[in-house]
């Protein structure tokens, strides 16, 4: 009978607490299948009488919204790939190989981590210019390439490599790369999942720098977009949920089917990079 | 030349070859561009300086001078820490509540309720932030209405100076508790069961075990977890810019907006270099608070 006094109160508390997490995500999704007068009725409704596409065909009909679909799955994409061929093989190394000053740099770092991404955002704005890589997908993806959560992060996985498996693949005379492609890599598979998700989400969410580098509307991710939208059509609520929509729902999926992976990385990170 | 170049390539080891791709990236697009904001924040680098390096000149510390004098930057520091420092106990106290419910033994769904508090973690800051425009709304709005239940009257919530920072402060604390919750899920479920049931057998009641097992237990973890909240709700930027657009009455308007404003609608990219270096000597404030404290844990 004591036992179950506090699991009737977590339970009841967990209850309430998800119902208070997933209604306005839930209200989004019922409100973008709702037709104008539904959505901007008085009070406000919870679940549409009438549904209807009709949001999400103007979305894509006349606000381009297949476009900016595109454009963050580019960019999610891309960042992604950059990030997993550039910190894979740093994490790796220092994981695993033994060369000149490795300590000293990785100390370095680990020092590094305290800045701000902001911090570096006036200078790389100049950078960019002078390359002529504002307003294109590049740009964009610039601080996902390396980061150094993600050389954290692989390298805290390789460490658990056993080196007997390396070293016999080296004495059978595999070289360093042979080795990394064909014994590092598939075991490395996991950890590769984890920073992909990251990485996947965190482009597709990002705000400030998109903001920063793209003027031109042509190549504006969905957050983009929708903030563009909702200066301009915030009366039109059944239309802005749609874009809201059409813009959480990818992650949410992701999130959903990859969830043990993305669990893993923010419980061996805890560092934000 | 080139026969230098070739011996010097033969000294480096496959470890060099396999770091040195991201180490370049993150020298130039990341560390370079570090010191390349230090030294801006002492130029007047403006849209003339954008367009031609030489119309650039050394200003010394004008930049900080004029910040630290200007009513605009304090205003905006005096939000981002209220925003910080109001925000993050909320946020870690709903955390902490939730994780420990998480991990009651007996409670059904587990996963189910995990997946869904953590929903809103993901899901797209700015597009949650316009869901929430609407969930605040004065009229239509389902906080206002749910207050309505309960006898509150109808709160302006982004219309309002006073209340517009609390609304952010509630949308934020909605958007983010999942991830620190997750974290210290992790640190209870470290706590060993025996401790729990010495102090029961010992008499101590749930808020007794709570004060003397569970929070000893999750103590260097919820500092840590705290600290890092704080510096990341310092860089407070999305929330207002989609919600409130810094105001009303710039109540909600923050350092980063504030850098945002000055480098990329003004052009005064100097000027908010010096606004991002105040930023980051908070962020290294906090993080060496952080070090010293997790040696006295340690």
């Amino acid at each position: 009978m004591i036992k179950r006094v506090p699991t009737l109160i977590a339970g009841t508390v967990l209850v309430f607490a998800t119902i208070w997490a997933a209604f306005p995500l839930f209200w989004m999704t019922s409100m973008s299948f709702m037709p104008e007068a539904e959505a901007n009725a008085f009070p406000a409704r919870l679940l549409p009488v009438d549904p209807t596409l009709d949001n999400y065909a103007e979305l894509f009909a006349y606000q381009h919204m297949g476009r900016y679909v595109l454009n963050s799955l580019f960019v999610a994409c891309l960042a992604t790939a950059l990030s997993l061929a550039f910190n894979v093989t740093a994490g790796y190394a220092f994981a695993k190989l033994r060369f000149k000053g490795r300590e000293k740099l990785f100390q370095a770092l680990l020092a590094a981590l305290v800045i701000p991404g902001q911090l570096t955002m006036l200078p790389l704005f100049f950078l960019l210019k002078n390359l002529h890589l504002l307003n294109t997908y590049v740009g964009v993806v610039v601080p996902f390439m390396s980061s150094l959560f993600g050389i954290f992060l692989v390298r805290q996985y390789a460490l658990s490599l056993p080196d007997e498996m390396l070293q016999a693949a080296r004495v059978d005379g595999a070289s360093e790369w042979q080795v990394f492609r064909r014994i590092v890599l598939p075991n490395l598979r996991p950890i590769m999942v984890t920073l992909g998700v990251f990485t996947f989400l965190a482009a597709w969410n990002d705000f400030l720098w998109p903001l920063i580098v793209l003027s031109d509307d042509a190549y504006y991710t969905l957050p983009l977009a929708i903030a563009a939208l909702s200066q301009e059509h915030l009366q039109d609520q059944g239309l802005m949920m749609a874009g809201a929509t059409v813009t959480i729902a990818p992650v949410l999926i992701l999130f959903i089917l990859l969830q043990r992976h993305y669990v893993r990385g923010l419980l061996s990170g805890s560092v934000k990079g | 030349m080139s026969y230098d170049l070739r011996a010097f390539v033969k000294h480096l080891s496959p470890g060099h070859v396999f770091v040195a791709p991201a180490l370049l990236i993150l020298f130039v697009f990341f560390l370079a561009p570090v010191a390349g904001a230090f030294v801006m924040s002492f130029t007047d680098f403006d849209i003339y300086a954008l367009a031609d390096l030489k119309n650039l000149s050394f200003i010394g510390l004008d930049n900080y001078i004029s910040l630290l004098g200007s009513p605009l930057f304090w205003k905006a520091f005096g939000n981002t820490a209220y925003f910080a420092l109001v925000g993050t106990p909320l946020s870690i106290a709903l955390s902490l509540g939730l994780a420990m419910a998480l991990n009651t033994p007996g409670v059904g769904l587990k996963p189910v309720f995990r997946t869904v508090l953590f929903g809103p973690y993901v899901a797209t800051l700015v597009a949650a932030a316009i869901i929430w425009r609407y969930m605040l709304d004065f009229h239509f709005g389902w906080v206002n209405r749910g207050l309505g239940v309960v006898g509150v009257p109808p709160i302006d919530w982004l219309g309002d100076p006073h209340w517009s920072m609390p609304a952010i402060i509630l949308f934020a604390v909605w958007k983010n508790f999942g991830y620190n919750m997750l974290i210290l899920l992790a640190a209870l479920q470290k706590i060993p069961d025996e401790l729990y049931e010495s102090a029961r057998v010992d008499g101590a009641g749930p808020w007794s075990r709570f004060l003397h097992v569970t929070l000893p237990g999750v103590a260097p973890v919820l500092w840590m977890v705290a600290l890092l909240t704080v510096a990341g709700y310092f860089q407070l930027f999305a929330e207002p810019y989609v919600m409130t657009q810094g105001g009303p009455a710039q109540s909600t308007f923050s350092l980063l907006f504030y850098m945002y404003q000055d480098g990329f609608k003004y052009w005064n990219l100097g000027h908010a270099s010096a606004t991002a270096f105040i930023l980051f000597a908070i962020l290294i404030g906090i993080s060496f608070i952080r070090n010293r404290s997790q040696e006295a844990f340690a």
